[in-house]
């Protein structure tokens, strides 16, 4: 549907992750690193589950599409608890890698707190993830058409880079959140996000209907800022700080 | 239908297939160039898309060509829109994007013609140095119905909608979302269309001509854009000619029987040219169904040369290379061998019985050639006109020697369908009674089958008296109606493609002749297959005067075929216009046609969105960006280390 759709599409699914990146990550290196690692352990959680679930689509019988809808949605349940696991192995290997940037530094103490690479890892997830969710729509919405001739609503393009956006924001939060509870040993925390986590893929599971989809996901993703917000430190006086201090 | 559709695709996740519904059946216009012009249509390399709109009334045409608001249009035409009146002011429009037109019988006109008044005006024998006040139809217009869009420059491109079933899908996606409520426009989103058929060649065979030759000489990976019209014609004679000794053939005189192989239409590779030309090519193939065995039983002092030639709606390419093929010697005759020449022109639309017989009257005023003509026309009736647009134009060109066209028409074609894709079954009557199946339908004969085959008769007794055969034998010649089954030919497309070089051997219908002929004139040898194949290596075989054809045989009851070796007569000779052997690409003398070549020709159908949706979106990231760069930069002050 011409370049205004591509462009606007692209730029409202990437654009918060990409001024994130700009504005807080790309001038330190080890910032840099931590993000291009997460990325790249959410697309091996995801390689993963798609062979699973490839393996039970070519093993069942493809004529049957209750079936088929079946073995989609528990491959999509299968994805998320596996992300989940993959982001408990990262911040295992973070931890790791940080004592022994510690032990290397001048002055006994790492260059990069807990905190910032759970924000940092949490980021790598939602980008890399984002990527996958929109890619492919971006690139058929390049041309002349719109989707909607055999039914579907023709806002499509617009809910798919909406969805986009709200999944990046989630995994950074739940990137926070999730460090948090495994540092503080919080267990109820983490399955508070992994159950968050499988809510907000079930919900996608009901479009079209995007008036089921996209408020709860943009309320759930709201919460989620503010509860990552508050368990990385934040408070209210620093949030009044911030308003009244010019920089 | 759609919803159909839709359940096929469940597990497949393209967002494409959501979008577009290609349509699988496309008949395009394609773009063909002479020595001066192009015509034919072209699309933009990306494709034109219109949204879509019925031309059904007069009002539809005003909303696309002045009051619409969503120009520009993909136009569905309906059958009686497309004529000359409303085809131009679509070229002179800027709104229409491009048409579709439905190919029905529903609607349509009384006569449709695509073709010029006066076919092969420039390449016949008539011009300013031969029977000046006869050229350029100044004393008959032979096809007075001709509207001239077949040699019209679309800007757009125009394709055909012969498919009822993607017709449906159509009007139904224009009625869900494109069909006026009460008079006001209907509301976004729109359904659209896009069609692909970008032509690589313009302006004309010379300019194409000469960047193909820069292209051959200096690129690596050289990109040819359009190739000649090409074929072969098909030729046989009564007694066997030696097709190794060229020139001229000593104690040789010929009497040529000819007729045209080809048609076209406005659309690529659609040519049904029943009229036009099933019913020359089922006469003269009944004609030498009757002639062939009296001629071995009596032959007559003459031999009779029999010839198909393709190409002929194209400024006669076939005839003329077989003539220039004559004149400089590298033909198994010469002019000198050819006594007298009789044509078959259209012939299937006889009211009565009466045929016409044409002369050439320039020709006519020396003596001995119109001593010639009025012996071969015998009894029948004759009238003094210039000659209908014929191959035997192009010998007169070469030698003036005696002949005849033969006819249905007097002043113009009684086909009111010449060169459409109107000139099908029905334009011949040709009907079955209802019930009978296909097998059934080959051997029926219908009135036209008998109709042709009253003339092919009189042919053949002709053509035996011009070859110097005794009046005795004349009952024996008559020609079988059983055997003038139509039908076969009435299915097949007449248009002369491009030969050997691009789409590999020749023409489907061209071969079907070729076999047809051997199958009437040739005989069953007992040669193995790899003797067939090779016949030289035997003594008794004659590959200069025959060929041979290795055939699989009919099927017998149990399935199995039992193959044989037919050697026969009947030989190809090559139809490509002398203008390209010469090199001469500008030339005003042959046949200088050529066909573009494309990419891809395809068209799909989709919705488009309005174009404030469009705007819309980047509005919104406006926002977002803004917001974000605010906060960003007080990261520090918000969280501690």
């Amino acid at each position: 549907m011409t370049l205004a759709v591509f462009f606007g599409c692209a730029f409202i699914a990437f654009g918060p992750s990409f001024a994130l990146f700009v504005f807080t990550i790309a001038r330190e290196p080890l910032r840099v690193i931590i993000l291009i690692a997460g990325a790249f352990f959410w697309l091996l959680s995801l390689l993963l589950s798609s062979l699973v679930w490839f393996i039970a689509i070519k093993a069942s019988n493809s004529q049957d599409p209750s079936l088929q809808r079946g073995l989609l949605i528990f491959g999509v349940f299968f994805s998320v608890l596996l992300q989940e696991v993959f982001r408990f192995a990262y911040y295992r290997l973070l931890r790791k890698a940080n004592e022994g940037l510690a032990a290397i530094s001048d002055d006994d103490s790492s260059a990069i707190s807990v905190r910032q690479m759970a924000y940092v890892a949490g980021l790598g997830f939602g980008i890399m993830s984002g990527a996958f969710s929109m890619i492919n729509v971006l690139s058929d919405s390049l041309g002349p058409g719109t989707v909607g001739i055999f039914g579907d609503s023709q806002y499509y393009f617009i809910t798919a880079a909406l969805m986009t956006l709200a999944l990046t924001l989630l995994h950074t939060f739940w990137g926070v959140v999730f460090f948090e509870g495994c540092e503080k040993s919080r267990w109820w925390v983490i399955a508070a996000v992994v159950s968050l986590h499988l809510l907000v893929a079930g919900l996608s599971l009901l479009n079209p209907l995007y008036e089921g989809s996209l408020p709860p996901v943009y309320v759930i993703t709201l919460l989620m800022g503010v509860w990552a917000f508050f368990s990385s430190g934040g408070s209210l006086h620093s949030l009044s700080a911030l308003c009244t201090r010019k920089t | 239908m759609l919803k159909g559709l839709m359940f096929l695709c469940v597990l497949c996740s393209s967002v494409e297939q959501k979008i577009y519904v290609v349509l699988n059946e496309t008949v395009p216009c394609v773009r063909l160039l002479n020595a001066t012009h192009q015509i034919g249509c072209q699309s933009s390399i990306s494709g034109d898309t219109g949204v879509l709109h019925v031309l059904e009334t007069e009002s539809d045409l005003d909303w696309i060509l002045s009051s619409g608001p969503h120009p520009p249009y993909m136009v569905i035409m309906e059958t009686a829109f497309f004529n000359r009146s409303v085809m131009m002011r679509m070229k002179n429009s800027s709104r229409v994007a491009g048409v579709a037109v439905i190919i029905s019988k529903t609607g349509l006109a009384d006569n449709f013609s695509p073709h010029t008044t006066c076919p092969n005006q420039n390449t016949g024998v008539y011009s300013e140095s031969y029977g000046s006040d006869l050229a350029n139809c100044n004393g008959t217009v032979w096809n007075p119905l001709g509207n001239g869009l077949s040699y019209e420059d679309f800007s757009f491109p125009v394709f055909a909608l012969k498919d009822e079933n993607q017709t449906q899908v159509l009007r139904k996606c224009y009625e869900d979302h494109n069909q006026r409520v009460n008079g006001s426009a209907p509301q976004y989103p729109l359904c659209a269309m896009q069609l692909f058929s970008h032509m690589h060649a313009v302006t004309d065979t010379v300019t194409c001509m000469r960047r193909t030759d820069l292209q051959n000489r200096f690129s690596i990976n050289p990109e040819v854009l359009c190739d000649p019209l090409s074929d072969f014609n098909v030729w046989t004679s009564t007694r066997p000619l030696n097709n190794s000794a060229k020139g001229h053939a000593a104690d040789e005189s010929v009497v040529i029987a000819a007729t045209r192989l080809d048609g076209r239409s406005f659309f690529w590779e659609q040519a049904p040219a029943a009229e036009g030309t099933v019913s020359g090519i089922v006469t003269l193939l009944a004609t030498i169904q009757a002639l062939y065995p009296v001629t071995q039983e009596a032959p007559p002092p003459r031999n009779i040369f029999f010839s198909f030639f393709q190409g002929e709606a194209f400024d006669y390419i076939g005839s003329s290379k077989m003539v220039y093929d004559m004149e400089k010697n590298d033909f198994v005759i010469d002019m000198n061998n050819v006594h007298s020449m009789l044509e078959i022109g259209q012939v299937g639309l006889r009211s009565g019985r009466s045929l016409w017989m044409h002369s050439d009257p320039v020709s006519r005023q020396n003596k001995s050639v119109d001593t010639e003509v009025s012996e071969e026309e015998g009894k029948l009736s004759l009238f003094s006109h210039p000659l209908p647009p014929s191959s035997f134009q192009r010998f007169l060109r070469a030698r003036r020697i005696p002949g005849l066209v033969l006819a249905d028409h007097n002043t113009s074609f009684t086909n009111r369908y010449y060169e459409s894709m109107y000139d099908d079954a029905e334009n011949l009557n040709v009907t079955y009674p209802p019930g009978l199946t296909p097998d059934e339908q080959l051997v029926y004969e219908t009135d036209a089958a008998k109709s042709l085959a009253e003339v092919a008769t009189l042919v053949a007794r002709s053509l035996y008296l011009q070859a110097g055969g005794e009046e005795k034998n004349l009952n024996n010649i008559t020609a079988d109606p059983k055997i003038v089954n139509i039908s076969v030919f009435l299915t097949a497309s007449f248009y002369i493609g491009l030969g050997p070089r691009v789409h590999g051997p020749a023409h489907s219908v061209t071969r079907f002749v070729q076999y047809i002929l051997a199958n009437l004139t040739g005989t069953v040898t007992n040669l193995t297959e790899s003797q067939c194949q090779n016949p030289s290596e035997l003594s008794t075989e004659n590959k200069d005067l025959f060929s041979y054809f290795w055939v699989s045989g009919p099927a017998s009851v149990n399935g199995t075929r039992e193959p044989f070796c037919v050697r026969a007569s009947v030989r190809l000779s090559k139809a490509v216009s002398p203008a390209f052997e010469l090199l001469e690409y500008g030339s005003r003398n042959y046949s200088t046609w050529t066909e573009s070549r494309w990419k891809s020709i395809r068209a799909r159908i989709f919705l488009v969105a309005s174009r404030e949706l469009e705007v819309m979106q980047p509005a919104l990231v406006e926002l977002t960006e803004t917001k974000q760069k605010n906060i960003s930069a007080k990261t520090e002050i918000m969280f501690i280390k």
